[in-house]
C-alpha cells in the first residue's frame, strides 16, 4: 500500500522537477503580488505592519489557486489518470500522494519565502516565525480542498477561472485563522486559538478531501 | 457477452468508429457506468469488488498513459508500479528490450516515435499478471514486427489461462478459433 503511495509521490516530484518552469512561475507570482503593496503603498510602517497578514495570505492563496489547476491535468490527458483509478489500491491513496507532491513542490517554497517577504512589512522577527509557521499548517488545507475543485473541473474549458470560483470561498476559513494567527502576534493578542483552529481545519481537511476528490476524478472519467 | 468469453476466453470487438467499442471495454473495466445491467466478475458486480476487481485487471487505453518528461525506463516501472508490479531496474531494462526499446531506456518519451510510444505503452503487457486483458486499438501506429509481437504475447497470455477482450479495426491474427469475433453497430 505504501510502496504506491510512494510511486505516486516519487513521480510527481520527479515530473515537477522536469517542469521547473511551472513550479517557479507560481512561486515568482507569489513574490511579485506581495511586494507591489510595500511599493504602492510607500514607507508608512505603520499602515503595512497592519496590511501585512492579509495582504500575503491572501496571494499564498491566489499562488495556490494557480498551480492546483494543473495536479490532475496533465495525467488527465495523456492517459495516466484512468490508470491512477485502476490501480489495486484504494483511489484515496493516489489523491493523497498526489496532494503531498504538490504541496511540497507549489506551497512549501511559499512558506519558504514568507519571512523574507514579510521583511518589507516591517515585521518583527516573532510575528515573521508565526507567519512561516501558519502557512505550513495552512497551505496543506489550500492543497488539500483545491484538489477536490480541480477533479471536478478536469476537462472543462475555462476551467482554471471556474476553479477559483468554486474553491476560493472554501479558503475563507483558513484565511481568517492563518491571516488571523499573525495579526494576534503583532498586536500580541491570543496566537494559539488561531493556530489549534487552523490545525483543527487540516485535519478535517485530510480526512475528508481525498474522498471527495475521489469521488469528483471517477465522475469527471466517466 | 459474459457466456462467451467464459467459453472462449478471448472477444475481439469490431466495429466502425463510433460504434462503441472503446464505450464497452471501458464499462468492463469499471471507468464507465452501464446505462442498464452491471458488470459482473467471478459472480460479483463489480462495483461491490471495488479495487479487488482492479487486481485482476489490466486496461490499456488508446491514450497511451506515457510522460513526455520522463525517460522510457522511468515510464515503465512507474506504470508498472501503480498497477502493483515492482520491478527491479534490471528486470525493466529487460522487458523494454524484449518489446524492441533496447537503447532507449534512458531517451525522454517526448523523443520517442509514435509507435515506439505504443510499444513503450504495451510493455506493461509483459510483466502483467492479471487474467483479464482489455485492450483497445492495441494494433494501431504499430509496425508489423511489433503487430507479430503482441499478438504472440497476447497468445501466451491466453495459453496461461488469460483472458482478453480486444477492440480493433484490425485483423488479429490469433490461432483460428481461439477467439470470437463480436460485431459491433451502431
Amino acid at each position: 500500500m505504501l510502496t504506491m503511495f510512494r510511486w505516486i509521490v516519487v513521480r510527481d516530484l520527479t515530473l515537477a522537477w522536469r517542469r521547473r518552469a511551472d513550479v517557479l512561475s507560481t512561486l515568482f507570482f507569489f513574490v511579485i503580488v506581495v511586494s507591489l503593496f510595500p511599493l504602492g503603498i510607500g514607507p508608512e510602517s505603520q499602515l503595512l505592519r497592519s496590511i501585512a497578514p492579509g495582504v500575503v495570505w491572501v496571494a499564498a492563496l491566489l499562488a495556490s489557486m494557480l498551480s492546483l489547476s494543473r495536479v490532475f491535468e496533465n495525467d488527465y490527458h495523456d492517459g495516466t489518470l484512468e490508470q491512477m483509478l485502476l490501480t489495486p489500491q484504494p483511489l484515496f491513496l493516489v489523491v493523497l500522494g498526489k496532494v503531498l507532491a504538490q504541496w511540497l513542490v507549489s506551497e512549501v517554497p511559499l512558506a519558504v519565502v514568507a519571512p523574507l517577504l514579510g521583511v518589507q512589512f516591517d515585521l518583527g522577527p516573532r510575528t515573521l516565525w508565526i507567519l512561516f509557521i501558519s502557512l505550513l499548517i495552512g497551505t496543506p488545507v489550500l492543497s488539500l480542498i483545491g484538489s477536490i475543485g480541480a477533479a471536478l473541473t478536469l476537462g472543462l474549458r475555462g476551467g482554471g477561472v471556474l476553479i477559483a470560483v468554486l474553491i476560493l470561498p472554501l479558503y475563507v476559513p483558513v484565511l481568517i485563522f492563518g491571516a488571523g494567527a499573525v495579526d494576534a502576534s503583532i498586536i500580541s493578542g491570543n496566537i494559539q486559538s488561531n493556530i489549534m483552529l487552523l490545525t483543527a481545519s487540516f485535519l478535517l481537511a485530510l480526512v475528508f478531501a481525498p474522498w471527495a476528490t475521489s469521488a469528483a476524478l471517477r465522475i469527471s472519467l466517466e | 457477452m459474459a457466456n462467451s468469453i467464459k467459453r472462449i476466453r478471448t472477444i475481439a470487438l469490431v466495429g466502425q468508429a463510433g460504434s462503441g467499442k472503446t464505450s464497452l471495454l471501458r464499462i468492463l473495466c469499471g471507468l464507465l457506468a452501464p446505462a442498464r445491467g452491471e458488470v459482473r466478475w467471478q459472480g460479483a458486480s463489480i462495483r461491490s469488488l471495488g479495487e479487488e476487481y482492479f487486481t485482476a485487471v489490466t486496461y490499456i487505453g488508446h491514450r497511451s498513459a506515457v510522460k513526455e518528461e520522463l525517460t522510457c525506463l522511468e515510464n515503465h516501472r512507474i506504470n508498472n508500479g501503480l498497477a502493483g508490479v515492482e520491478l527491479t531496474k534490471e528486470q525493466a531494462v529487460a522487458t523494454l528490450a524484449e518489446m524492441g526499446l533496447a537503447g532507449s531506456e534512458n531517451l525522454p518519451a517526448r523523443l520517442l516515435s509514435e509507435g515506439q510510444r505504443r510499444r513503450l505503452a504495451l510493455s506493461r503487457l509483459l510483466s502483467s499478471s492479471t487474467r483479464l486483458w482489455l485492450l483497445d486499438e492495441v494494433l494501431t501506429s504499430l509496425d508489423r514486427a511489433a503487430v507479430t509481437l503482441i499478438t504472440s504475447v497476447i497468445e501466451a497470455h491466453l495459453q496461461s489461462g488469460g483472458m482478453a477482450v480486444v477492440a480493433t479495426h484490425q485483423e488479429l491474427n490469433l490461432a483460428a478459433g481461439s477467439f470470437e469475433r463480436l460485431q459491433l453497430t451502431s
